[in-house]
């Protein structure tokens, strides 16, 4: 019997986080900062690093492939991907060049989930109305996935200029750039994500996780009715991992309480509390606690929803760069290992699979 | 069957989204004979009808209308403009709807509505009985807050329209779903019910519910 092949890896919108005495950070300090998490990520043997995308005073990660390039000249095994690319508002072929390039500079490592993304700021930063969120991602992920798997490209939309016979570099070689479809619960983009053949990140950041067995048996009916074989499936939660769970949730809690209270005033959610965190962390979406308790949760809703990858948006809020070193520490050198121990008879698409769709041939030398 | 109760067991539910499936799924399990309807033609959203919502028929949005009395309009809340403004005379018009800048993008109209969106939607769809209901629990309290009538621990969800034998309906709705229902008003009421009012979000008893919008809760 062979080990199943998941994918354990760490998502980060790049929050400001505080020192030591509660100040907020400089950006740049910040910036680096997830550099060198994501360097140790690599070293305690973690499969991934995926930056999400945001145009917020609070998160640094509008630029996603710039750090991904930085972390790519200082690690060698570890894939480094986005989580997500708010794929509506960028132009699908300068997703291409930037994402086609971070993965000839990390030898093959670059890796992409898109989505239409949760937040919207960037709808009005690049231009576009929120009116067309639809439209916008359907029409730039055909783009995408035309420029992944099949150069040159002849197209035309209603959002940017037509392609003619045209080649973008640099070429990808075959299987390269796998490229998932976050999605946050809609029932069509679920469905959308299996036309393409592409594989589907559920976000889950709350309620219990079982929820999403159906929208998961959906997709698995749709990727038959389009006639694509089975393909991975993955989930991102939240989470911060310590040596104990009353550690992890002393750490935790005060950083997730203010950045859900601001989520609260914004959307006009309820106000975070105490039973509500200790509620999702025991049956919910929170993944805090020991490594024993974070890998036992891991594992089971793995199973549960028959997942081949789970992200681990590790430490939601503030929480300051040495306590962020500490739970990637024990994420990549207690929880994923234990995880990949509870799970040794896991039947499920392998993550190879996903690149399997992905590749194109290379533009003809003159 | 007391008074005034009906037997009618009819629903359509306009938008096969998150929410709309969500309530349909409900509404099979309680006993109604659901037609539910997306963007454009009923084969889009046969295979998620089938899988999230088995036994509800996937229609047209005019033959979801012409199956029942009373419509859940669930469809994001910067579209229900594209529907013809008579399509829903003479019905139970249950506005399951948000509206969530976030999502719908800035709304002058519906940002600023003094008295919610519902008064909004009421004013689009002129020949329908709007009631304002089914939007301020979150789409998993949906799936697994439901219990039978009498249980304790029920979920309560809020009623609010100017036509009284509207709200009685919807309010039957309610309780055959699962939930207390309580009458909370006329139509302009309604903000209480949306996103950063006291409501939303927020799993109360029918006790809890009914006092927020007491007389005394009112003038306070």
């Amino acid at each position: 019997m062979t080990t199943p092949e998941l994918e354990l890896g760490l998502d980060t919108f790049g929050y400001i986080t505080v020192d030591e005495s509660g100040q907020p950070l400089p950006p740049d300090v910040v910036i680096r900062n997830y550099v060198e998490e994501a360097v140790l990520a690599d070293s305690v043997g973690i499969d991934s690093f995926n930056i999400g995308e945001h145009y917020r005073p609070d998160f640094m990660d509008s630029a996603a492939h710039v750090m991904l390039a930085a972390i790519a000249g200082r690690t060698k095994r570890i894939r480094l991907g986005t989580a997500v690319t708010v794929l509506s508002t960028q132009d699908p072929v300068r997703v291409y060049t930037n994402f086609a390039t971070l993965d000839a500079v990390s030898n093959g490592r670059a890796q992409l989930v898109v989505g239409r993304g949760s937040l919207t700021e960037s709808f009005p930063l690049f231009g576009f109305d929120l009116a067309d969120y639809e439209e916008l991602f359907e029409e730039k992920l055909d783009l995408l996935t035309r420029l992944l798997r099949d150069q040159p490209v002849t197209w035309s939309g209603k959002f940017r200029s037509p392609l003619v016979n045209q080649y973008v570099t640099p070429a990808l070689p075959k299987g390269h750039l796998p490229t998932w479809v976050g999605v946050g619960g809609s029932p069509q983009s679920v469905v959308r994500a299996a036309r393409y053949g592409l594989p589907l990140m559920l976000a889950v950041i709350g309620g219990p996780p079982g929820r999403f067995a159906p929208l998961v048996e959906l997709y698995k009916r749709a990727l038959d009715a389009y006639g694509h074989k089975p393909l991975p499936i993955g989930m991102h939660s939240h989470g911060y991992v310590a040596r104990t769970d009353e550690e992890a949730v002393a750490i935790q809690w005060p950083y997730w309480e203010e950045t859900f209270e601001q989520a609260a005033r914004e959307r006009g959610w309820a106000s975070p509390t105490m039973a509500r965190f200790q509620a999702e962390r025991a049956s919910g979406s929170l993944y805090i606690g020991s490594p024993e308790t974070v890998a036992t949760k891991i594992a089971s809703m793995m199973r549960l929803l028959g997942l081949s990858r789970f992200d681990l948006a590790y430490a939601t809020g503030r929480v300051p760069h040495k306590q962020r070193l500490a739970t990637i520490e024990l994420y990549g050198r207690e929880v994923i290992p234990r995880v990949r121990e509870l799970l040794a008879d896991h039947r499920v698409p392998p993550i190879s699979s996903s690149y399997a769709s992905a590749g194109v041939a290379a533009q003809p030398h003159a | 069957m007391p008074s005034g109760e009906s037997g009618d067991r009819r629903l359509g539910i306009v938008g096969a989204g998150r929410v709309g499936t969500t309530i349909a799924r409900a509404a099979i399990e309680a006993g109604y004979d659901v037609a539910i309807s997306g963007s454009g033609a009923a084969d889009r959203i046969a295979l998620i009808v089938e899988v999230l919502a088995p036994g509800a028929r996937p229609l047209s949005t005019d033959e979801v209308v012409r199956h029942a009395d009373l419509i859940v309009l669930a469809v994001p809340m910067h579209r229900f403009r594209e529907l013809p403004r008579d399509l829903f005379a003479g019905k139970i018009l249950i506005d399951a709807m948000n509206y969530w800048e976030e999502i719908d993008g800035v709304d002058p109209e519906l940002a600023s509505a003094p008295a919610g969106t519902s008064v909004v939607v009421q004013q689009r769809f002129q020949s329908a009985r709007v009631v304002k209901s089914l939007n301020h629990i979150t789409y998993y309290k949906f799936d697994e807050g439901r219990l039978p009538h009498g249980a304790p621990g029920r979920i309560a969800m809020a009623a609010i329209g100017d036509d009284r034998a509207a709200v009685a309906a919807v309010m039957q709705l309610i309780d055959r779903l699962g939930f207390d229902a309580v009458d909370a008003g006329p139509l302009d009421a309604g903000l209480a019910l949306e996103p950063n009012g006291p409501v939303f979000g927020v799993s109360y008893s029918a006790d809890e519910l009914s006092a927020l919008f007491s007389p005394a809760a009112s003038s306070a």
